[in-house]
């Protein structure tokens, strides 16, 4: 293992401004560790090492002559294959787009390579991010770093193993339920879910559209904060975006003192591995004594998270998806009559859970239906709404687990697909009040895998996350470990 | 409340799908599992009282109707399966 793939992005910076290091060989470092070992791990569904190389050189060149402008120039980021890069293939892990090449790029993209930074590939995804574990990607599943016999969670398992294993320093995913913040705790990666409506969606291909956001992995905060800055902001091509401007982190006040940091009973049930408990109360008991108070607050109606998701984000997916048809992109059953098309198109090439999602989606949707599921999901929705903009009248953070268990094994959830959304009752409330919400590395359980810890914030106050963040990965090393499986290589390397 | 394979047939209609007889059965048994689940929002108090909508979108965002650049045929064309000139072919409908 290349040294330089062991730097985070801050300090590869100054690196690369000095000239110590260039865009070549970084990129370099890091093809070579894919090399290495994405055939035991499968994050990527699309990578073109020389088209890397070539923009890795054309960056070294653009660096020489523009005097340093640009400290991320040439700094390659993993992108998960439901955003598009233009003339990059783009499936969004199904088959149904199988050859589709994006004519352009998401706005996220874009401004990250205006930045200089380079796409090193397109990362694995649970198929149209529906799904918690990347077992529903339709080009195979990705396997979890730290044990290859357990799943890197999902949707964007690809982009947290790639991270996690030294395959790219950061990574872009989306998160419309969780699938940001929960692979990243599966992995031991920091994982941010920007507020809805902070990030661009133009260029996501769409899931549920009222909450699907854009969101970063990276091994601190201190990585993702330069990549949330680049990527945030008004898009005139994303009417949902606010117009408030990025928040700074320049004068963050390292301080605790007088932080009141709120935990909801709702969020440590019953069935809360043990592990996660411990390792949540040691992080509580660390704030505690840098001058933070503990408040406990109410939200009554989070229960009624998983119902109210698993309505409004397939009602929303049945319609994002309707335009999948044969038609206009991706692959075309041979029918002589255009609804056997659409009709064979779809079935064929849909996978199993995203057909699930359809059906249900459609479902609450349908005439007679419509109120019962559809509006009265709604309704809840704004509830838990209600409740998040109470408890952030007396409490600047909530701090949560981000799931019941640390990753589960390949294959846990085959045939129980109810089971399977269950786990996701700790990332959906935010998601639903469309909060900002950070999982940070917060141990390891005793088997070795992952614990992640949740920071959800007020409204556009990603500089909240940003502080905590900060302070906690100042006082902890959680965020610096390594899987066994990367650090292992590395030593048997630097022996010889 | 159990959903009907007649009712499964009609949800899959809707969405385009051909289900195989066996997704038919699967799909009946999990929809209900999911179905029932999804009864926990008839019990909520507060929910006939709370308004739709989600209220934090800006519906008043206008802007100028200026032209500018946008993708060209070609490009949109460029992934179908069939075009003729610029157009997507497609089989009769009827």
């Amino acid at each position: 293992m290349n040294p330089f793939i062991q730097q985070s992005i801050h300090s590869l910076i100054p690196l690369l401004a000095e000239g110590k290091l260039s865009s070549v060989e970084l990129a370099e470092a890091y093809l070579e560790q894919i090399d290495r070992f994405e055939s035991e791990l499968n994050t990527f569904i699309h990578i073109d090492p020389k088209m890397v190389i070539s923009k890795a050189r054309r960056a070294d060149q653009e660096r020489a002559r523009e005097n340093n402008t640009k400290p991320l120039r040439g700094i390659p980021i993993a992108v998960k294959d439901l955003i598009t890069v233009k003339d990059m293939p783009c499936t969004a892990g199904s088959k149904i787009l199988e050859g589709y090449i994006p004519p352009y790029s998401a706005t996220v993209v874009r401004r990250l390579e205006e930045a200089g930074m380079i796409v090193i590939g397109k990362t694995n995804t649970d198929a149209f991010g529906m799904g918690s574990s990347t077992e529903f990607s339709d080009y195979g599943m990705t396997k979890n770093p730290w044990n290859l016999e357990h799943v890197p969670g999902g949707s964007s398992g690809g982009s947290a193993a790639a991270v996690a294993a030294r395959l790219a320093p950061i990574a872009l995913g989306t998160d419309t339920g969780g699938s940001v913040r929960q692979p990243a705790s599966n992995c031991g990666v920091s994982g941010l879910k920007p507020s809805y409506g902070r990030v661009s969606r133009y260029g996501l291909i769409a899931f549920g559209s009222s909450l699907d956001v854009c969101g970063i992995f990276g091994r601190d905060i201190d990585d993702i904060w330069p990549i949330f800055s680049t990527i945030a902001g008004y898009d005139q091509l994303d009417m949902t975006t606010s117009k408030l401007g990025v928040p700074s982190i320049d004068q963050v006040n390292l301080d605790l003192t007088g932080l009141r940091i709120g935990i909801s009973s709702e969020f440590f049930p019953e069935n809360l591995q043990p592990e996660i408990k411990l390792a949540l109360d040691e992080l509580i008991r660390q704030l505690k004594s840098l001058g933070a108070r503990i408040v406990e607050v109410g939200l009554a109606h989070i229960h009624l998270s998983v119902p109210v998701y698993y309505i409004l984000a397939p009602a929303e997916a049945s319609a994002n998806l309707a335009r999948f048809d044969g038609i206009r992109f991706g692959p075309r059953a041979e029918n002589e009559k255009m609804w056997d098309v659409f009709f064979n198109t779809r079935s064929q090439k849909f996978g199993d859970e995203v057909k699930r999602r359809i059906m249900i989606g459609t479902y609450a949707l349908s005439s007679g239906y419509y109120d019962a599921y559809y509006g009265q999901a709604n309704k809840a929705r704004n509830l838990i709404k209600q409740d998040f903009q109470q408890a952030f009248e007396n409490v600047d953070i909530i701090f949560t687990p981000v799931a019941p268990t640390t990753a589960l094994k390949i294959g846990a959830h085959h045939d129980d697909p109810l089971a399977m959304y269950l786990e996701d009752i700790m990332t959906l409330p935010p998601s639903l009040a469309g909060l900002p919400a950070l999982s940070i590395p917060a141990g390891l359980d005793g088997q070795g895998l992952p614990i992640g810890a949740q920071l959800i914030g007020n409204v556009f106050q990603e500089d909240r996350l940003y502080q905590i963040a900060k302070v906690i990965q100042s006082v902890t090393t959680f965020h610096k470990m390594v899987p066994p499986l990367i650090s292992s290589d590395f030593k048997g390397k630097a022996q010889k | 409340m159990p959903i009907s394979r007649e009712e499964i047939k009609h949800i899959a209609n809707l969405a385009r799908l051909q289900l195989t007889d066996e997704e038919i059965v699967k799909y009946e048994t999990q929809l209900t599992n999911i179905l029932d689940f999804f009864g926990q929002l008839r019990s909520v108090k507060d929910l006939n009282t709370m308004a739709s909508s989600s209220g934090t979108i800006d519906h008043t965002l206008l802007r100028q109707d200026e032209p500018v650049e946008s993708d060209t045929a070609q490009e949109i064309l460029q992934n179908s399966a069939d075009v003729d000139k610029n157009q997507f072919r497609i089989p009769p409908v009827f």
